[in-house]
């Protein structure tokens, strides 16, 4: 906890500095001219002050908690422990919420006995790491201040720094997508270590569910992924799209070529509705309404097979979501269809049905195929439909009555519980993760790529 | 010669053939028009049926029935120390009371042996508040009116067993039963009884993940955006921002959940459950769309102002920090909210994080194990009690309301400071 202490103390030898810089500037500048305003000087020093201090307690939390643990683990009550890993690990996190004060007792005896270790441990390390960071603080303060406010362009200096902020600011984003990179592959590829990855992408076998006795049938879990694969795009691409693609594009021909300005500014804003309802209303919606209806509906034209979890409910409820997104990707490229191209047609005597069927449509096909995509790309991507509407059982099967089971289903329901970080069914999670990064990416890449091209052609 | 062929369409207008080919491509331009009015009304049409579905279970969750209770404490069994009842720690001597088995044997004394199915938690909550309240209410006789338990509340509303329905209509007839305003929804926090359930455990979740959120995505966001649109040189390493923001806005948001259960519980080893983790994840979600606004707000601002600005001696900075972005800014709110209003609305980034814990207590802080509004809905949808259906819907309904907010909020700054040039 030192380190809040340590936070503190840097800020205000911050806000110290700032302060003494921008009453010495003012001073000065009663009686002379200075390049840059008194506030720039004392943002000069507090920026100086501030941000290395504060970078080195951000880079030590992460050296202090490894340290605390080796330090723990080499003096004799931590020599103590056993030497089993998973179980030293499960003992040393109880120790530190034990030190921390969050838990009173441990499940296991040894966290109790370990824990004022841990905690003079941390003490120690918080009290080198913090006055390492205030040292820094000073440090930096001072060697702002020694610059003479006479000759320094401080307004310069300071704008440097927020430059450095603004560029780190802008690397968050490819820091996110190599954090998505990175765990996605690093807990595939050891998921990969233990499952083939063959088996894994062409496998028509799906059942996660380790056994618990090793000499129990199947005891393995099987991780094929192909009925899952199947499953996604027969909801997402399939149906969803059968019942999306017509609406949406007719929705946004008669609001675009048709509707009076007035209807189109009150039915356009209650379309999007339907794009901010969230995904957990669809899904309740679609097991507690829809569902029901599909199966007796299933039932009642002889399909005995119809599941009250079928791939029909979740499809068509997701294509009523996906609704606006198709719509207004439609809009979007007939819009940018030349008014020349309308003109010449509607000239020629074509009514406005055929100018938009032989030449707006045609025309806009390109824009409105990407558009169709980026949609399929957010319906596989989709969960909470899914997984409350469609089932867990992974057919392979082209009757929309039944139950198919999708990527993300698998992965919510893979990943909720409690179980071990490291067992082959957390991992086949990221696995699917990786796969269904990898599908939406190259979906979203194909439809960029295509919509560009079809701009390109008119500009 | 003059004869002219038979195939041959006429070029009249006053041909039976070229009418009747009118009147067919008249009858094509009706038909499609009428397809895309079709098509527009069914979206429409869903939109409503959604809605009204969702308010027409869900106001029942609003309400609950409550059934008077004659309680004649000597007759119980219940033993309460009359000093801890007043003393400091008068909740708890009241918790370790059997208060369900005093009531469950009053319940008896006046209904009969069917009235031990009457009542359940909630009634358990308000007879300790009745206690607290009152503590010279034990020892002597008294009537309450305590909430039902789940089964009799689904019946009196009209979906419940054969037996339930009985015992209603038994209560009904003694005018021992009334439908009250169930101000425990909207106070309490989750539990195993429907009827003593309540949003607020799970709202004040979705205020703390919400404001996390905020925090980080809004400034960073908008950081971002200033950078990229005013200063960022056309470079290799801009292209690689701009492609990395570009693709993470269309990322599912599922990803986005492994994301975080991997790098800030398992290696920051961040607590599980908490806002914090939840905020930490959904604002990498909602940055991406911030940026992608800013950027758009800030390219809405004339150069002008900034030709202007720099001619009188500003630096880029400061054009940039005291005229562009406070131009910018009621367009970056507007972006901002909706994609706050978003993340509002995720489940699934949250429950790979461990958010769908049973929460009975509402998080005092962004480090407490809690849950949040739609988590809660999901987790509601799944349990069996038919209680919990119109509850599901009722939160929901909250849920929309809260979002309905927002994005209210979203268009009055639009309309209120948004500028066109």
């Amino acid at each position: 906890m030192s380190l809040g202490l340590a936070l503190v103390a840097v800020l205000i030898v911050a806000i110290a500095a700032g302060g003494y810089g921008y009453v010495r500037a003012g001073r000065l500048r009663l009686s002379t001219r200075l390049h840059s305003l008194p506030s720039y000087h004392g943002a000069y020093a507090a920026l100086w002050a501030a941000i290395p201090a504060l970078l080195l307690i951000a880079a030590w939390v992460p050296i202090q908690s490894s340290l605390v643990d080796r330090a723990v683990l080499a003096s004799p009550e931590g020599q103590a422990l056993p030497s089993f890993d998973m179980q030293r690990d499960a003992i040393l996190t109880e120790a530190h919420a034990i030190a921390d004060g969050q838990l009173g007792q441990g499940f296991n005896a040894e966290s109790a006995t370990i824990a004022p270790r841990v905690r003079t441990e941390q003490t120690r390390y918080a009290l080198l790491g913090g006055a390492v960071a205030l040292l820094a603080a000073i440090g930096g303060a001072t060697l702002a201040l020694r610059r003479n406010p006479l000759q320094f362009r401080a307004r310069t200096g300071v704008e440097r720094w927020v430059m450095v902020v603004l560029f780190s600011a802008s690397l968050i984003a490819i820091l996110t997508t190599l954090g998505i990179l990175l765990s996605l592959l690093f807990e595939s590829l050891r998921f990969f270590r233990v499952y083939p990855p063959q088996d894994f992408f062409f496998g028509v076998h799906w059942s996660p569910q380790t056994a618990i006795r090793a000499d129990q049938a199947g005891s393995s879990g099987a991780f094929g992924a192909l009925p899952l694969l199947w499953g996604t795009f027969f909801i997402g691409a399939v149906i969803a799209m059968i019942v999306a693609v017509p609406l949406g594009l007719m929705s946004a021909i008669y609001l675009t070529q048709y509707a009076p300005a007035k209807v189109r500014s009150w039915l356009k804003p209650i379309l999007e509705i339907l794009a901010g309802i969230p995904t957990v209303v669809y899904g309740y919606f679609a097991a507690l309404t829809v569902a029901p209806v599909v199966r007796d509906f299933g039932l009642s034209i002889g399909i005995t097979s119809a599941s009250s979890e079928s791939a029909l409910a979740a499809g068509s409820v997701m294509g009523i979501m996906i609704i606006p997104f198709v719509s207004s990707m439609a809009d979007d490229s007939i819009a940018a269809v030349p008014q020349a191209m309308r003109d010449g047609s509607l000239a020629m005597g074509a009514t406005k049905s055929e100018t938009i069927r032989k030449v707006l449509l045609p025309a806009a096909l390109p824009g409105v195929m990407g558009g169709v995509l980026l949609a399929v790309s957010r319906a596989i991507g989709e969960t909470m439909i899914v997984v409350m509407a469609a089932g867990l059982a992974a057919n392979l099967t082209l009757n929309p009555f039944q139950s198919v089971t999708t990527v993300t289903t698998q992965i919510v329901g893979l990943l909720t519980g409690e179980q071990e970080f490291d067992s082959p069914k957390t991992l086949a999670a990221f696995a699917l993760g990786l796969a269904l990064f990898a599908i939406t990416l190259l979906l979203n890449l194909i439809a960029l790529h295509i919509v560009r091209r079809y701009r390109e052609q008119y500009e | 010669m003059n004869k002219a062929a038979p195939s041959e369409p006429s070029g009249r207008w006053t041909d039976a053939a070229m009418t009747r080919r009118v009147r067919r491509r008249y009858a094509a331009e009706a038909i499609f028009r009428g397809a895309g009015l079709a098509a527009i009304t069914l979206s429409v049409l869903f939109l409503a049926f959604l809605l009204w579905s969702m308010a027409s279970k869900g106001v029942g969750g609003f309400t609950r029935y409550e059934a008077q209770l004659p309680i004649d404490f000597a007759k119980t069994d219940l033993f309460l120390d009359p000093a801890a009842i007043r003393g400091p720690d008068a909740r708890s001597a009241v918790a370790g009371a059997d208060l369900s088995g005093a009531i469950s044997a009053a319940a008896k004394a006046a209904y009969g042996p069917a009235g031990t199915q009457l009542f359940g938690d909630a009634a358990v909550d308000r007879l300790t508040d009745a206690i607290l309240a009152n503590p010279n209410l034990v020892g002597g006789k008294t009537s309450l009116w305590l909430p039902v338990a789940s089964k009799i509340d689904v019946a009196a509303k009209g979906e419940g067993s054969a037996a339930a329905e009985k015992i209603v209509a038994g209560l009904e007839q003694g005018h021992a039963l009334r439908r009250t305003f169930n101000a425990q929804f909207l106070t309490g926090a989750d539990a195993t009884d429907p009827t003593a359930v309540g949003v607020w455990g799970a709202l004040k979740g979705s205020v703390y993940t919400i404001l996390v959120t905020i925090l980080l995505a809004f400034p960073v966001g908008v950081l971002a955006a200033i950078y990229l649109e005013e200063f960022a040189p056309r470079n290799r390493w801009t292209d690689a921002i701009e492609v990395s923001i570009n693709n993470l806005a269309a990322v599912p948001s599922i990803i986005f959940g492994l994301l975080g259960l991997a790098v800030f519980l398992d290696v920051m080893n961040l607590p599980r459950s908490a806002p914090l983790v939840g905020g930490l994840t959904l604002a990498l979600m909602t940055f991406p769309v911030i940026v992608i606004a800013g950027r758009n707000a800030i390219k809405t601002v004339p150069p002008s102002i900034r030709d202007a600005a720099l001619g009188v001696g500003a630096s880029k900075m400061q054009v940039t920090f005291h005229h562009v972005l406070p131009l910018a800014l009621p367009g970056i709110l507007t972006g901002t909210i909706i994609g706050v209003a978003r993340a509002l609305g995720e489940t699934a980034p949250l429950l790979m994080i461990g958010m769908r814990a049973f929460v009975a207590m509402p998080p005092r802080g962004v480090s407490d194990p809690a849950t949040v509004l739609p988590v809660q809905i999901f987790l509601w949808s799944d349990e069996v009690d038919r209680g919990f259906i119109e509850k599901t819907s009722a939160a929901i309904i909250v849920l929309l309301l809260f979002m309905l907010l927002m994005n209210g909020i979203a268009i009055y700054l639009r309309n209120r400071f948004e500028r066109r040039w």
